[in-house]
Parts: structure tokens; C-alpha cells; sequence
């Protein structure tokens, strides 16, 4: 244990994701270490983003204004949503250039153990979304795990009732990778979506 | 195949154990509780990345060690391949392969294979379900190394599905919301459920012949034993809100079904048994209720088999699995190695000698025994005398 201040900010770093207590420790003996201009930009842009960032009101992306980038910009595709589990894949979406739609961010997926059911999620505003017409598709992209999995059956049953057509992005092999590298169930479930060519 | 060199870092009772083995019939004797298990409770890690003994890591390394380190030589039909595993209590283990870089444990999987006999096999015969739903597991794992995944996905889904039934049990109310929740569960439970139960039975079709012959061989012949697979997928809601096992009388046999068929027939059991799952807050069908019954003539042996014949049926369950792997690899120096871990102690001669017989053929046989005189005259081959924290140099026996 170390003394107040320094302890306390082990034990604050060490509460976020992804942190061990060695590198709480490691962090923490960093900022005390570096220039103190570096760490205030670094406080700065902490407490701006808590103050200055909201969610979209119509996808629930991350947004400095009541509205995002997104759902903003006029030349994005009306008739597509893409969605998604959280901010961070409408980001890894983006950057693949591949889909020209909006989104929607459900905030998580369905997890009984997790307490998290569907009441949880934005499913709702998904649904009141699609009482404009123009909606013609509505691609899934939840992870592709089980829970993933799950919320998009839930979804796709939802959706199948409103008669919007729903597709579901296909989980496969890694481009780059050596097919005999692949996993067992990755190689597997990249059978079961496979496409026909001819 | 065969190992050709064991070595051993913190260990169990080993700091260091070094011991290079051979072909044939190799036997450790020593005093009790003197580590002649441990050493061959290694070998069958290695090979399965579980211990016949215990379900977690921490008992296997070394008192007051942060890790154990398993290494191995192996041959398989004149082709060495060195394996190396690192057990890490709480952590993920780590392998290498032909000293390559590290790489996930499971990945060495396939690698070495081993058929296990052990005093604690009179579970499988005597035990609950579960023993032999493991079983049957571990065996698919160990032959399709995919099949792991099928069983922790199921896994995954059944504890996800009985979260949901719990708190909706807990919420005193089942509405519309929880059924169009429970749904999605029913249709990912039915599909990782059909997955699993179809593994199951196709191992169960391929085990059958070799049990009733493994039997009759270790036996007079004159029962025959069998292993019937008994599905919860039949499960019926009696009038009195009991739950009923028909076995499926008037359909066709449940090994005749193909995967996307045997997930329909979950649902509607799902759907049959929904007010009573609901007031449980438990799922009560699926892969993890069911149970393979093991027969001797017309009576199941749980309950009825006398102590030799169950000595017998849990020994003709392990003989099957090993000639299950013989047939599914059956290039030369592809067979399994037996290892059988104090079995001899505690079988009648006339087991004892015919047991010798069959296994003696193996490639490589790894027998361990309290004494010497335990040992069946058909299987002599090397002996090591196991001494605390080692091994004395080897001897052979005529
Ligand atoms: N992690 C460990 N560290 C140190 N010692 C251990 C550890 N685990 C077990 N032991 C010791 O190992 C001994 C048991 O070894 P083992 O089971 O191999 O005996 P054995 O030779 O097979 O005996 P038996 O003939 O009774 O079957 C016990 O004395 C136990 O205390
Ligand atoms: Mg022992
Ligand atoms: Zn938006």
C-alpha cells in the first residue's frame, strides 16, 4: 500500500476495464513522473467528455449534440440501419467504408446472468424508428457470440412481424490469416454462412 | 504411439523427475502415497488437459511452487514430437509444440492420446449421471477436438437460459416479455442442445459393438452389456404435473435424426414443459439431464451389478473408448497408450489375467502397482522402483 493520493489513484486506474493492478501501478508511477502540462490536456479531456458528450437522441451514438455526425450528415443512406451493440462498432464500421446507412446503438445485448433483458436496451427506439417509412433494411451486427447471437434471433423475430427485410452480418475466417491457423469453430461457423459463387 | 521421455518440474511430490520410458509394458512400483499416480496422472493430463483426480489445476502443482511444467517426447510411428505444457493455477495454461512459441493449451490437444483405467472408473458404473455424461465429453473432445466447443457452448446456453427462468421466478410473474425472451433462449438452447445430443449419440453407436465385445472378453460371455442413451428430449408433461420419460415410443430412433431435426424436437419438448421449467426457474430438457444407461443382460447395472461385474463393465467402458480411437485413427503408431493406474489391486485373478491379455498387445502399456506381485506374469516389462521425489533406475522383468 502506498500513501493516500498515490494509492487511490492505483486503485482508480485499476478499476477500469482492461487494467491489472501491475499496470494501475505502472500508470499511476507514470503521471507522477511526466510533465504536469501533459497530465492536465489528460484531466482536461476526462472531464470534457463527461460534461460535453451525450448520446445521439435518435441512434444513441456518442455525440457532442443532441444528434451525431450521423444522423446529421443528409447524404448517409435513409432507407439502411446497421445495428449494433455499442459506439465502439459503429466506429469499427465506419472505418471499413462498407455501409453508407445510419445506425443504432443498442447499448449492450441481451445477458440473463448480466440482468440485462431486452427492456434494457434501446429496442424501443429501434422500433419507433421504423414508423418511418423510408426504412427499407436493417442489417444486425451484434457480436458473434452468444449473446450477440441471441439479441439478433430476438430482433430478427421482432422485425420479421413488421415485415422489414433483416440480414445478419456473416462471421468467417480472418482475411490475412492461413485457413489452417483457423480455430475449430471459427472455420466452422464460416461453413455454415458460406456463399454460393456460381 | 509411445512418450520415449517424461520430464516433470514441480509436479506434485516432484521438484525434478526425469524418466525415459520404452515401448511395451512399463511399470512403476512403490509404497503407497510414494508418487506412482502422479506420474502417470501427468502423462494423462498431457494428453487431455484434464486429471482423472481432480477438476482444477491448483492440487498438481507442487506445494509452495507458482507452477508445474509437464514436458513430453512422443513417437508415433517413428516421428518424434516434443510437447510441453505449463500449468499456472488460476491462469490460462500454456503449450508449445515441438518447441515452437507458446501457444493456447488446448492446442496440443490430439497431440498424445491416452486411455486412463483408475479405481475412480467404478464411477462410471456406480456414480450419477454426470460421471458418464463426462465421459462421453471428454471422449468426443479427445476425438474431434471441435466437439469442446460444442459442449461449452451448450454449456454457455443452459446457464443463460436458467438465469433467465430464475429471475422470471423470482419476479413472481411470467409475462409476455419473459416468454418472448425465453423464445430466443428455447430456439439457441435447441440448436446447441440437437449439437451436442447428436455427438453424443453417434459415439454412443460407435462405442456399443466394442463394450459388449470388451466385456464378454473380460467376462465368461454370458451377459451381455450394453449402453443405451436415455434422452430428456422425449420428456412429457404427465397429468399430475410430473415429468415423464416415454422414451419416445411410436417415433423413430433418435440416431436416425438429423441435427436440425433432433432441435425441433427440443422446442416442442420446451414448449411441453414450460409451465413447469417456469415454476422451477430450472431448465429440466436437454443434454444435460440425460443419461446413458449401462445394461448387463436385462438389468440396468446401477443398482444391480455385483461388485466384479461393475470391476468389469466400467473396465470394457474404457477398453471401448481405446478401441473407438484405434478405428478412428488407424495408421500405424496412431493407437492410444494404457495407463492403468492400480487397477490390478483390485480385481480377482481370473480379471486380472484376462485383463493382462487384452491390453498387453498395446504399443505402450503404463502400469502402476502398491506391489509387485499385483502384476498379471503377462504383462512383465521394465519396472521402475518409485522412491520419494524419484524414481530408482529401471530393471526388466521376465
Ligand atoms: N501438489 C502437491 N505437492 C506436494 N505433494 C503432493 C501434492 N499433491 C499430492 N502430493 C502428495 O503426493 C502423495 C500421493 O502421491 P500418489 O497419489 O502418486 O501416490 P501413489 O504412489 O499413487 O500411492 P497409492 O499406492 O496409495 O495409490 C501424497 O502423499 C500427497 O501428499
Ligand atoms: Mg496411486
Ligand atoms: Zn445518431
Amino acid at each position: 500500500m502506498y500513501e493516500g493520493a498515490v494509492q487511490e489513484l492505483i486503485d482508480e486506474l485499476g478499476r477500469l476495464p482492461g487494467i491489472g493492478p501491475k499496470s494501475a501501478q505502472r500508470i499511476a508511477f507514470h503521471i507522477l513522473d511526466a510533465d504536469p502540462a501533459d497530465m492536465k490536456r489528460l484531466v482536461d479531456a476526462v472531464t470534457n467528455v463527461k460534461e460535453r458528450v451525450k448520446f445521439c437522441s435518435i441512434c444513441g451514438n456518442v455525440s457532442e449534440q443532441d444528434t451525431c455526425n450521423i444522423c446529421r450528415d443528409p447524404r448517409r443512406d435513409p432507407t439502411a440501419i446497421c445495428v449494433v451493440e455499442e459506439s465502439k462498432d459503429v466506429i469499427a464500421i465506419e472505418r471499413t467504408r462498407s455501409f453508407r446507412g445510419r445506425y443504432h446503438v443498442l447499448g449492450g445485448a441481451i445477458n440473463p446472468i448480466g440482468g440485462v433483458g431486452p427492456e434494457q436496451l434501446r429496442i424501443k427506439e429501434l422500433l419507433n424508428r421504423l414508423s418511418d417509412k423510408q426504412i427499407e433494411e436493417i442489417i444486425i451486427a451484434t457480436d458473434p457470440n452468444l449473446e450477440g447471437e441471441a439479441t439478433a434471433t430476438y430482433l430478427a423475430r421482432m422485425l420479421k412481424a413488421i415485415g422489414i427485410p433483416v440480414s445478419r452480418l456473416a462471421s468467417g475466417l480472418p482475411v490475412g490469416g492461413d485457413l489452417e491457423y483457423a480455430d475449430e469453430v471459427t472455420l466452422g461457423r464460416a461453413f455454415e454462412g458460406r456463399r454460393i459463387l456460381t | 504411439m509411445f512418450v520415449e521421455f517424461l520430464s516433470l518440474t514441480d509436479f506434485r511430490t516432484y521438484p525434478q523427475l526425469d524418466i525415459a520410458l520404452k515401448p511395451g509394458v512399463t511399470v512403476f512400483v512403490g509404497s503407497n502415497g510414494v508418487g506412482k499416480t502422479n506420474i502417470v496422472e501427468a502423462i494423462g493430463y498431457l494428453a487431455s488437459l484434464s486429471s482423472h483426480r481432480v477438476s482444477n489445476d491448483a492440487p498438481l502443482i507442487r506445494f509452495d511452487s507458482p507452477r508445474s511444467l509437464v514436458r513430453a517426447r512422443v513417437d508415433r510411428g517413428g516421428r518424434s514430437i516434443s510437447l510441453e505444457l505449463e500449468i499456472t493455477a488460476g491462469k490460462a495454461n500454456r503449450a508449445r509444440i515441438n518447441r515452437g512459441a507458446p501457444v493456447r493449451a488446448r492446442d496440443i490437444l490430439g497431440h498424445l492420446r491416452t486411455v486412463l483405467f483408475a479405481p475412480e472408473d467404478l464411477a462410471l458404473v456406480k456414480g450419477d449421471p454426470s460421471n458418464r455424461r463426462r465421459f462421453l465429453d471428454e471422449l468426443l473432445a479427445s476425438l474431434v477436438p471441435h466437439h469442446a466447443a460444442t459442449r461449452s457452448d451448450f454449456e454457455r446456453v443452459l446457464k443463460q437460459r436458467n438465469a433467465l427462468l430464475k429471475s422470471a421466478r423470482a419476479s413472481g410473474r411470467f409475462t409476455s416479455a419473459h416468454e418472448s425472451t425465453l423464445e430466443v433462449w428455447d430456439q439457441h438452447m435447441a440448436e446447441a442442445g440437437a449439437a451436442l445430443l447428436k455427438a453424443r449419440l453417434e459415439l454412443v453407436d460407435l462405442l456399443q459393438p466394442h463394450l459388449n465385445a470388451a466385456y464378454a472378453a473380460l467376462t465368461d460371455g454370458s451377459k451381455q452389456a450394453a449402453a443405451v442413451y436415455r434422452s430428456t428430449i422425449h420428456s412429457q408433461l404427465s397429468d399430475d404435473g410430473e415429468v415423464e420419460n416415454d422414451g419416445g415410443a411410436g417415433l423413430p430412433p433418435l440416431a436416425s435424426l438429423s441435427a436440425a431435426e433432433l432441435a425441433e424436437l427440443y422446442l416442442a419438448a420446451f414448449k411441453q414443459q414450460r409451465k413447469r421449467e417456469v415454476e422451477r426457474g430450472i431448465s429440466l430438457v436437454g443434454p444435460h439431464r440425460d443419461e446413458l444407461e449401462l445394461m448387463l443382460g436385462q438389468a440396468p447395472a446401477k443398482g444391480y451389478a455385483s461388485h466384479g461385474e461393475t470391476w468389469s463393465l466400467a473396465l470394457a467402458l474404457r477398453l471401448a473408448s481405446y478401441y473407438v480411437f484405434c478405428e478412428d485413427d488407424p495408421a500405424p503408431g496412431a493407437a492410444p497408450v494404457l495407463i492403468l493406474d492400480d487397477v490390478f489391486a483390485e480385481l480377482d485373478s481370473q480379471r486380472r489375467s484376462k485383463l493382462a491379455g487384452i491390453v498387453a498387445s498395446a504399443e505402450q502399456v503404463i502400469v502402476t502397482a502398491a506391489v509387485a506381485e499385483d502384476i498379471p506374469e503377462a504383462l512383465s516389462g521394465e519396472q521402475f522402483k518409485v522412491v520419494p521425489g524419484g524414481v530408482a533406475s529401471g530393471q526388466e522383468t521376465v
